[in-house]
């Protein structure tokens, strides 16, 4: 018999083909009705026979289209009113489109186009469909439509038009979508800004393989690319960037190209070639000169836009069809953000003319304007994969928190900073916003809450941000709360780093876990950052802490690790082997008489610091010429060496639960072997000493559910170790999984502090 | 110096030691206050308590400095310095070979700069109530009727000038409390600037605001300038004077030189087409010869102080909350 359903569908539904995917199938089914998207996501109501229902309602959730997420079907039974057909009937009456998509690589089916020369669409580097392209970061403001997008000013052309009204075509209301008639228009410019000639996807591949550096419009930003595998041209990169050290990513066509120069497994092929095109950290094999200088991993991603990819499109001579991709590509492309002198990513046209002097010999770029920056995402693969960067691809979507409450606005911490804002069960974590301390990157922190606001059309309860008084993000939260007449809470860092696991994994309980973090400010004003805590609800106990060691003179030691392989030796009672040890520093005897003093030299129970110590100890690095690079040169000495015995009398744990490391900086100290057995085991070690740490107090409350976070677990071997001889002894570890366990997931901790905090 | 029995006559002992240093034809009439000619103008006071370890330092000691510290507070208001009042507290146990040390100081800078001290009180308390020595200083000034001064009136568009470069003070204080060994040792700059604003101010009246960026340093003046006028200002960190020693000591003890005192340097907001007179006139001045146009007011509503570093990025000036936490992640 016939009847009807009015069914509800939840999760990121909207602008992502969800009414034309429900349109297919209900005509396949044979159903009447209509669907539209309402404010909570979409509404459906259909008529027809009960089996044709049920198939209906079974298929929403396993057929649902690529990009996008059912979290929740409801329905309900309704009389058959006699509907003829199946329509898709427009928002209308105000409802809006509620969520915005993020940005995703161009698909297959656009692809199919892309290299059909038959097909009107063959290499326009504009093409995309209601499964792919931009979307977040052309978007002004909702709801999510043409006009509100940076496609407004593009009018649709005949045969785009009728593409864009039919509900039977992929690209039905495909906000973004034009064509080479109607669409944005692709220019190469030299670094003057003046117009070159000719073809410009040729002309820049030309220039690239010239050994020129080209800046590339992407999605979220600017990239600046060079041929990888002309070292001097990498040199030059380098040179103009003013980035010594710090790696740049590789983009190869696909991952068969990557070979020999990266390790492509299953799960790091899947993310390659996932939507959200991240950049992907790969164990690195055979060496490309300057890319990723002293380091076990290269990370790779694979072309995202159609930009990119008929670049390698065009050195592969422009073949037809879709053969060639599958095929070894010999282009490899450098493609690091543009982002001069640590400043936030350029996104805009003249900005990049602007900024890119004297570092771009070459721009490629068009009049389709980036709205909204966002930066390319990093992720590990491996066994389980972990966020190092989350951004393009990722973002705006949303983490599920385990059940709705107030909204709350938390705004992070200080470097790689992000926000959250929460509205019902749902956080919104922005993209990475970089050093709040840098001007133009404050300015983007700023813009990125004012959007987030406007987007999600929530007004907070409550304002969370960090405990550090001089951070520009806690004075903005102040001044937030103050003029909105709200609440601010405080939370600690580690708390947050914590709190933001449980909030991801729903885990509402007690929970008892380590933060391995370069440093957070404390409860008591000293400098944290290897902490044992006990998280309960809105607050925190500190069970234990690593044994601290000073800091001569301050934030200045975090950049340079000689300073903790000094302060190391210092409390180790060796203050006089100093001078000697570290010969090359002029300031070595002003620094151990500073020591001496115990003047600016604030204690703090940092991990990091412990690895900055350990690396200069044994002469890996003495330096940091960006963050973390001491323990990331520490790690690849270990991964060279490999697998190494811990020294099992290397710490000891006090009565007050203090975790006391200098036996195995002792150990470090008198090495006299190869630094890549001693980096191993000191991995060992130290994974030995935390594990036994936390199990003690584990087994101590009875709680057999622990949570790592914290920056020092993007240490593969520290995290893989610690995570092993916590499941062996039978614990339940939780990691951050859908953000980075550093302080890019400061600002979602923050804001399940608040709330509950809000609740109880 | 004790204060119990026998009190009596130390007191005559010290007053004897600041007769002799300070004495004047107002000080020695010896009565509870002083009786001064009263000046042309608006009169301009200004006070400063004045406590620093060590008492003695390369460039200066405590004397010199309560002297200077307070002129400097009375001349960046534009006024011309009259008269000095200063009140000593004294630790027992102080040595009274150190406390002749610093009067006979306070007298030679007070001589020099022309302003007499003319009235003065004298306490010494518990040993362990305070640390050797306070001296606290008032200073009397005049202000013409056509200057205005202030704070609240830097505009976008204005240079800022620096007369010196920063940090020699603090870092003179901080590494001789430290212990810390340089080829040469970093001087203090403590100077009486009284005379580089009248040559200032003679050759460019329109300057809008003169301060003496002392406790904070640079940041901090320039944060607060930033605050009284509603305007924001960005600064070059190229353009800025620095000792090679100061950055050095600052560079050993992880500090900021924007965040250490200077006590005779002076930050200049003037209108920008006076900005060439303005330095010609600082440098023309024996405490002005480093002297620099180190930034430029701009509008902005935040108030923020950036600086253009070296590399070509922006970062905030902080205004810290208090003593500088340690920040990094
Ligand atoms: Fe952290
Ligand atoms: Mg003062
Ligand atoms: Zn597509
Ligand atoms: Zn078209």
């Amino acid at each position: 018999m016939r009847t009807g359903r009015s069914i509800h569908i939840r999760g990121l539904v909207q602008g992502v083909g969800f009414r034309p995917f429900v349109w297919h199938l209900a005509r396949e089914l044979g159903l009447a009705g209509w669907v539209r998207n309402d404010a909570a996501g979409v509404h459906i109501l259909a008529e027809g026979p009960d089996a044709a229902l049920d198939a209906l309602i079974s298929r929403l959730q396993a057929e649902a289209p690529l990009g996008a997420r059912v979290d929740q079907i409801s329905t309900r039974v309704e009389p058959a009113t006699g509907h003829g057909d199946f329509r898709i009937v427009d928002s209308g009456g105000g409802a809006v489109q509620t969520v915005i998509g993020p940005d995703t690589a161009t698909c297959g089916d656009c692809l199919r186009e892309l290299f059909d020369p038959a097909d009107r669409r063959w290499r326009h580097p504009f093409i995309t469909c209601t499964h792919c392209g931009p979307r977040y970061s052309l978007t002004r403001r909702l709801p999510y439509d043409r006009a509100h997008t940076s496609m407004a000013g593009f009018a649709l052309c005949a045969d785009c038009t009728r593409e864009y009204t039919d509900p039977a075509d992929r690209r039905f209301h495909a906000e973004p979508i034009c064509c080479p008639a109607c669409g944005p228009r692709l220019g190469l410019l030299d670094g003057q800004g003046r117009a070159l000639a000719g073809d410009p996807i040729a002309v820049c591949l030309e220039r690239l393989r010239a050994g020129d550096i080209v800046a590339i419009k992407g999605l979220g930003g600017f990239h600046l690319a060079c041929d990888a595998r002309n070292g001097a041209a990498v040199a030059r990169l380098r040179l103009r960037k003013n980035r010594e050290q710090k790696p740049f990513a590789l983009m190869a066509a696909n991952a068969a190209s990557l070979v020999p120069w990266a390790q492509v497994d299953a799960s790091a092929l899947a993310l390659l070639e996932s939507p959200e095109r991240p950049v992907v950290l790969l164990p690195k094999g055979a060496e490309l000169e300057g890319l990723a200088p002293g380091l076990v991993e290269l990370g790779a991603m694979l072309p995202c836009t159609p930009i990119q990819f008929l670049l390698f499109h065009e050195a592969a001579g422009r073949p037809a069809g879709m053969d060639w991709l599958r095929q070894t590509q010999p282009l490899l492309l450098v493609m690091t953000s543009a982002n001069p002198g640590g400043e936030p990513l350029v996104i805009d046209n003249q900005e990049a003319l602007a900024c890119l002097q004297g570092i771009a010999d070459a721009l490629l770029l068009h009049d389709r304007d980036i709205l909204v920056r966002c930066d390319d995402s990093v992720l590990r693969a491996g066994r389980t994969p972990a966020f190092i960067r989350r951004a393009r691809g990722y973002t705006p979507s949303a983490i599920r928190l385990p059940r709705a409450g107030p909204s709350v606005l938390a705004l992070g911490g200080g470097l790689k900073n992000t926000v959250c804002l929460t509205r019902g069960d749902e956080a919104f974590v922005s993209q990475h916003l970089g050093d709040q301390e840098n001007v133009a990157s404050y300015d983007f922190f700023e813009q990125t809450v004012a959007h987030l606001l406007s987007i999600l059309e929530v007004e907070p309860a409550i304002v969370a941000h960090d405990l550090h008084p001089d951070f520009h993000a806690t004075r903005y939260a102040l001044d937030f709360a103050a003029q909105r007449g709200i609440p601010a809470l405080a939370v600690q860092h580690h708390q947050a780093h914590l709190a933001a696991i449980a909030a991801e994994h729903g885990h509402e309980g007690p929970l008892l876990g380590l933060a391995l973090d370069g440093m957070g400010l404390g409860s008591d004003g000293q400098a944290w950052g290897g902490e044992l805590l006990l998280l309960e609800v809105a607050g925190f106990s500190r069970l234990g802490h690593l044994e601290t060691l000073p800091l001569p003179g301050g934030d200045r030691a975090a950049r340079e690790p000689w300073r903790l392989g000094a302060a190391a030796l210092h409390r180790l009672g060796r203050g006089d082997e100093i001078p000697r040890r570290f010969a090359d520093r002029p300031l070595a005897p002003a620094l151990a008489a500073l020591l001496q003093q115990g003047r600016h030299c604030p204690e703090t129970s940092s991990l990091g610091r412990v690895f900055d110590a350990a690396a200069a100890l044994l002469g890996v690095a003495l330096e940091s010429n960006f963050e973390g690079q001491a323990a990331m040169l520490l790690e690849a000495r270990a991964v060279g060496h490999g697998d190494a015995p811990a020294w099992d009398d290397a710490w000891h744990i006090t009565t007050e639960r203090k975790l006391d490391l200098l036996p195995l900086l002792a150990r470090l100290a008198d090495w006299t072997g190869t630094s890549g057995e001693a980096a191993a085991r000191f991995h060992a070690s130290l994974g030995a000493a935390l594990a036994q740490w936390l199990l003690g107090a584990a087994q101590e409350r009875g709680l057999s559910v622990v949570a790592l976070g914290g920056g020092c677990l993007l240490n593969r071997i520290l995290a893989l170790n610690l995570v092993d001889s916590l499941e062996n002894a039978g614990l339940t570890v939780l990691r951050a999984r859908q953000l980075p366990p550093g302080d890019g997931g400061i600002s979602l901790g923050q804001a399940w502090v608040a709330r509950q905090k809000m609740e109880y | 110096l004790s204060q119990g029995a026998g009190g009596r006559a130390m007191m005559q002992l010290i007053g004897e030691v600041f007769a002799r240093a300070l004495g004047n034809e107002y000080l020695n009439q010896g009565d509870d206050g002083a009786r001064l000619p009263a000046p042309g103008g608006r009169i301009v006071i200004a006070t400063d308590a004045h406590v620093v370890s060590p008492l003695f330092f390369p460039g200066g000691d405590i004397g010199c400095l309560a002297v200077h510290g307070t002129l400097n507070d009375v001349a960046v208001m534009g006024a011309t310095p009259l008269y000095l009042a200063a009140s000593f507290i004294l630790e027992e146990g102080f040595p009274l070979a150190d406390l002749i040390r610093i009067v006979d100081s306070m007298a030679t800078a007070a001589r020099e700069a022309g302003v007499p001290v003319v009235t003065g009180d004298t306490k010494v308390v518990e040993a362990g109530k305070a640390d050797g020595v306070f001296i606290t200083t008032t200073g009397v000034g005049s202000l013409r009727e056509d200057v205005d001064l202030s704070g609240a009136h830097a505009r976008p568009g204005d240079g800022v000038l620096l007369s010196g470069p920063i940090g020699d003070h603090g870092m003179a204080i901080m590494s001789l409390r430290e212990g810390l060994a340089f080829d040469a040792p970093i001087v203090s700059d403590t100077a009486a600037l009284h005379g580089l604003v009248k040559t200032l101010l003679d050759a460019v009246p329109t300057i809008r605001c003169l301060r003496d960026p002392t406790r904070g340093g640079l940041a901090s003046t320039l944060n607060e300038i930033s605050r009284q006028s509603g305007v924001g200002m960005v600064i070059e960190e190229a353009a800025i004077p620095v000792r090679p020693a100061v950055a050095a000591a600052c560079e050993l003890l992880g500090l900021d030189p924007l965040n250490v005192a200077c006590e005779g340097r002076l930050v200049v907001i003037c209108p920008p087409e006076q900005e060439a007179a303005a330095l010609a006139a600082l440098s023309a001045h024996p405490l002005g010869r480093e002297a620099a146009l180190v930034g430029r007011v701009q509008a902005d509503p935040a108030c923020f102080v950036q600086m253009r570093t070296r590399f070509g990025g922006r970062r905030h000036v902080d205004w810290l909350s208090g003593e500088q936490l340690p920040r990094i992640c």
